[in-house]
C-alpha cells in the first residue's frame, strides 16, 4: 500500500478521531465544574462520596474505564453491546476526563483569595453572580495552561478507542499495520497527533494571551 | 438619627472572646475612628458591622431596623432579607480587593450596574465624576496592577461611594501602603469628612484619627475602654491603658 493511500484511508479515520476529541471535551468541561462543586460541597457525605469516585477515576487506567462502559452493561444487565462504539466512548472519556478537569478546577476555585468574596459580599453581589462575574474568570486564566495539559493529553489518548474497535484513524491505522505488516502506518498517526496537537497548542496559546491583560 | 446602632455585641472564635460586649452607635454626619491595639478587636468589630461575621450576641439595627433580633425564646436571629442592608453600608479594605481582571472603570461601575440595576449610562456619568473628584480621571481605563496602593485605595474608596452608601467603614485603609502613599489616601477621607459623609475609620494613624474625627473610640481587649472628642482622648487622657496605648504611638 502507498503512503498516499495510507494517509488517505487512516484520513477517513481522523473525523471519529475529532468526534471523540470535540464531544469529550464539550461534555467533560461542564460535568468537571459539577464535579468539583460537589467536592467542595458543605455536606461531608457528599463531598467524600465525590472525592471516592474522582479517586477511582484518576487511579484506574481509562482502557479499563472504557472496556467498563462498552461491555459492562451487556455483562450486569444482558443489554446487547450497542452498534455504535462513539457513545461507550464518549461517555467514559467525559467521565474520566471530568474527573481530571473538577481537580484542577477545584485548584483554581480554592487559589481566589478570600478578599475577593468579601469585597463582592460587601457590594451585594449575589452568590451566583459572585462567581460568574468575579471568581470564574480568574480561574480560568489561572488554569489554563493545566487545562491545555489535559487537552493534550486528550488528543493522544483518543487512540485508546482501538481496545473498543472503534474506527478512528489509530484502530485502521493498526489494522493496516497488521496486515502489511508495516510500521509506516504508526509513523503516520504520530504525525497526525502531532500536527493536531500543534495547533491545539496554537489555539490555546491564543486564548491565553488574549486573558493576559492582567497581572494576577 | 442613628444611622448604625450596636448593642452589647458578643463574638468569640473559638476560646478567643474578641468582643466582650460592646455598644456602639454612629449618628448621621458623623465621623469615628476607632482605635486600639492590634488583636482588640477593632477589626472584627467592623466585620460584624458588615455582615462578613455573624455575631454571638447583640443587637445590630440600621437606620432604626434590625439586623438582629431576639426571637420568642431569647435566641439571637439575622433579620431574613439581609440584601436591603448591605445598601446601606459599605467597606473599604485594608488590602483594597479590586478586582483584577476589570479596568479602573468597570471596578467601580459593575455593582451598581449589575447589583442595583441601574442604568448604564447614568452611572457611568457619576463614576467618572466621582474617579475625577479622587484624581483618578487619567486611570479609567487602566487595570489594577498598573496602579500604585494609593491609587488602588481610592479606587477602592470610589467603588465603595458608587453604590452611595449611608455609611463607610473604612478597615485600616493606609496600613498596607508605604508611608508615602498613606497622605494621598488620607486626604481623600478628609474630603470626604467634609462633606459629611457618615464613616467609621479604624486607623493607627493618631494625628489623621485626632485631625479628621468627630469621636474617637478605642478598643483594648474587647471593650470600649475609652470614648470622646479627640480633644478628650488625645489631650485629657483619662484612662490608663488608653495612656499607654498613645505612648507607644510616640503622642
Amino acid at each position: 500500500m502507498s503512503l498516499q493511500m495510507i494517509f488517505i484511508k487512516m484520513g477517513e479515520g481522523f473525523g471519529k478521531t475529532c468526534a471523540i476529541f470535540f464531544l469529550t471535551l464539550l461534555f467533560s468541561l461542564p460535568l468537571g465544574m459539577i464535579i468539583s462543586f460537589m467536592r467542595m460541597s458543605k455536606n461531608t457525605v457528599v463531598s467524600k462520596i465525590t472525592q471516592f469516585v474522582v479517586s477511582v477515576l484518576r487511579g484506574t487506567p481509562l482502557m479499563l474505564q472504557l472496556l467498563a462502559v462498552t461491555y459492562g452493561p451487556y455483562y450486569l444487565f444482558n443489554i446487547s453491546v450497542s452498534r455504535n462504539k462513539l457513545i461507550p466512548v464518549v461517555i467514559a472519556f467525559s467521565v474520566n476526563y471530568a474527573a481530571y478537569f473538577s481537580e484542577i478546577y477545584r485548584g483554581g476555585i480554592e487559589s481566589i483569595s478570600v478578599g475577593q468574596y468579601e469585597a463582592a459580599a460587601i457590594l451585594g453581589y449575589s452568590k451566583v453572580q459572585t462567581f460568574i462575574r468575579i471568581i470564574l474568570p480568574q480561574v480560568i486564566r489561572r488554569i489554563l495552561p493545566s487545562v491545555t495539559n489535559e487537552i493534550v493529553t486528550l488528543v493522544k489518548d483518543t487512540s485508546i478507542a482501538f481496545t473498543v474497535s472503534y474506527q478512528e484513524m489509530f484502530t485502521i491505522g493498526k489494522q493496516i499495520a497488521n496486515s502489511q505488516t508495516s510500521f509506516t502506518p504508526f509513523l503516520v498517526a504520530g504525525v497526525f497527533y502531532y500536527v493536531f496537537n500543534a495547533i491545539v497548542g496554537l489555539v490555546m496559546g491564543k486564548i491565553e494571551k488574549s486573558m493576559s491583560y492582567y497581572k494576577q | 438619627m442613628n444611622v448604625l446602632e450596636m448593642t452589647n455585641i458578643k463574638k468569640s472564635f473559638g476560646d478567643n472572646n474578641v468582643l466582650k460586649g460592646i455598644s456602639f452607635h454612629v449618628d448621621s454626619g458623623e465621623v469615628v475612628s476607632i482605635i486600639g491595639t492590634s488583636g482588640g478587636g477593632k477589626s472584627t468589630l467592623l466585620r460584624c458591622a458588615t455582615l462578613l461575621e455573624t455575631v454571638d450576641d447583640g443587637i445590630i439595627s440600621y437606620m432604626g431596623e434590625n439586623v438582629t433580633y431576639k426571637d420568642g425564646n431569647g435566641k439571637l436571629c439575622y433579620a431574613k432579607d439581609l440584601n436591603r442592608f448591605k445598601k446601606v453600608f459599605g467597606l473599604v479594605f485594608q488590602s483594597f480587593n479590586l478586582f483584577p481582571h476589570f479596568s479602573v472603570l468597570k471596578n467601580v461601575m459593575d455593582a451598581p450596574v449589575t447589583v442595583l440595576n441601574r442604568n448604564k449610562a447614568e452611572v457611568k456619568e457619576e463614576c467618572l465624576e466621582l474617579l475625577e473628584k479622587m484624581g483618578l480621571s487619567d486611570k479609567v481605563d487602566a487595570y489594577p496592577c498598573e496602579l500604585s496602593g494609593g491609587q488602588q485605595q481610592r479606587v477602592s474608596i470610589v467603588r465603595a461611594l458608587a453604590m452611595k452608601p449611608d455609611i463607610l467603614f473604612f478597615d485600616e485603609p493606609t496600613s498596607a501602603l508605604d508611608p508615602e502613599l498613606t497622605g494621598e489616601v488620607l486626604k481623600v477621607i478628609k474630603q470626604l469628612a467634609e462633606e459629611k459623609m457618615t464613616m467609621v475609620i479604624v486607623t493607627h494613624e493618631m494625628a489623621f484619627a485626632r485631625a479628621v474625627s468627630d469621636r474617637v473610640v478605642f478598643i483594648d481587649k474587647g471593650m470600649i475602654a475609652e470614648q470622646g472628642t479627640p480633644e478628650e482622648v488625645f489631650g485629657n487622657t483619662r484612662n490608663e491603658r488608653t495612656k499607654q496605648f498613645l505612648q507607644n504611638y510616640g503622642k
